[in-house]
């Protein structure tokens, strides 16, 4: 009984952190790039991304029982793409603001890597309650280091930030202190690959002092 | 003589100037994936290539289709079941016939199924209007059912193209930086994408040329 308890919790946190879609497995890199120029759009693209995640994951659970080998990829991609559409055209009719700014992108979801990956790699082999818990998880990781590289790139590419609600596209919160300092071609597509290198190898960099700072401690309490 | 001018700027701008890896960021899973080696990044192109230029064909015409019994919202599901089946096809087709590319690109014809480019292209050539006025061409010429036809092959044919040269370009660059001393966590990935930063400030210059 405890053993499936912590492979639940580990099915959740690892792809927050462990194995973060974006900065550590690298998959999905495409709508980041894209959407991250300003901080709505990102977190707009992450709650998208996290939704289509867990129907899919859902239903690919429960039909993987049924569904033949040969052809899991076309079935998978099919319901995918069925989910996507759903959520698109939910999207087009509750935040048109959201889906005109955002375009052709939501429906790139269907081949998203994370989306494909998620299923093929853990639904299709775990029951429903995991594959709901993988992807809430890799959903969240997604929605973490979207958001984050947004608003980095929208706060130092335009000196300031627009937060608006999603619902009727009025801005909540704007402020522009550095619009003089701004580094415009942190807006540009340069810039999109220059920051989500620059966030991968930090985060690689970080990652890696901690590990030897475990095992610096573990090789002193085994000397003790 | 207009239409071949313009066929010329359609083909050379999405194939370099608005080069779809390097100024929209579509396919970037695959390009970091695939570009280790020369040989898999040209297997990769060649491959892609062809199933873009194949999907926008069969999906020009499925796009009438969808026009006609007006389910354009279907339009994703649709395209991504040919694209799927297609290349599947492709994978039996050059399995039984052409059995050493068969070996050499292998493992890579699946992945095709999820490039964001074959999905972007294939939505992109249903407006054919938009592309050509973006590239400040006259709209007007898309108005001939033939020509329209002609600019979106032209136009497929030429990402396609873009994205073979710019992973063909990055893999032999790659190929160097393997044996640079990088910043620790940046090898790898990390040093990738700010190397694709470069190659892309370097396209961003060449814009606005035609």
């Amino acid at each position: 009984m405890k053993e499936t308890k912590t492979s639940l919790r580990q099915a959740f946190t690892n792809p927050i952190f462990k194995e973060n879609p974006i900065l550590v497995t690298l998959l999905g890199l495409c709508p980041v790039l894209i959407v991250t120029d300003t901080f709505d759009k990102s977190w707009g693209m992450g709650i998208a991304v996290l939704l289509v995640l867990i129907f899919t994951n859902i239903f690919i659970s429960l039909i993987r029982k049924i569904v033949p080998n040969e052809v899991r990829i076309p079935v998978f991609i099919v319901i995918i793409a069925c989910f996507v559409t759903i959520v698109e055209r939910l999207m087009n009719a509750y935040t048109p603001t959201l889906y005109s700014s955002l375009g052709v992108i939501i429906s790139m979801i269907t081949v998203n890597c994370i989306v494909l990956g998620r299923g093929e790699a853990f639904a299709s082999k775990n029951g429903v309650l995991p594959s709901l818990l993988d992807a809430i998880g890799t959903g969240i990781g997604f929605f973490l280091a979207v958001s984050v590289i947004g608003l980095v790139r929208e706060f130092l590419g335009k000196g300031g930030l627009t937060i608006s609600n999603p619902f009727t596209g009025v801005a909540i919160f704007s402020a522009y202190p550095l619009e003089d300092y701004a580094i415009s071609f942190l807006c540009d597509k340069g810039g999109a690959f220059l920051m989500l290198g620059l966030a991968v190898g930090i985060y690689s960099y970080v990652r890696i002092k901690l590990d030897e700072r475990k095992e610096k401690e573990a090789a002193q309490v085994e000397v003790k | 003589m207009e239409v071949i001018t313009s066929l010329l700027v359609v083909f050379i701008t999405a194939m370099i100037t608005n080069n779809i890896v390097l100024t929209t960021g579509y396919g970037i899973c695959s390009y970091i994936g695939v570009s280790k080696n020369r040989k898999s990044a040209f297997g990769m192109g060649v491959a892609l290539v062809f199933v873009v230029f194949m999907a926008s064909l069969v999906s020009y015409f499925l796009e009438m289709l969808l026009v006609a019994l007006n389910i354009e919202f279907m339009q994703t599901i649709c395209f991504i079941l040919v694209i799927a089946s297609l290349v599947q096809l492709v994978e039996m087709i050059v399995k039984k016939f052409l059995p050493s590319l068969y070996k050499s690109l292998g493992i890579y014809l699946p992945l095709i199924t999820t490039n964001c480019v074959v999905l972007y292209v294939t939505k992109q050539i249903c407006d054919v209007e938009t592309i050509l006025t973006g590239l400040g061409l006259s709209g007007s010429l898309a108005n001939n059912g033939f020509f329209n036809f002609l600019f979106a092959m032209v136009y497929a044919l030429g990402t396609g193209l873009g994205y073979f040269v710019c992973i063909v370009l990055f893999s032999t660059i790659r190929t160097k930086i393997d044996y640079s001393p990088v910043k620790r966590g940046f090898y790898g990935a990390g040093i990738a994408l700010v190397t694709t930063a470069l190659m892309a400030l370097t396209i961003t210059g060449l814009a606005g040329i035609f």
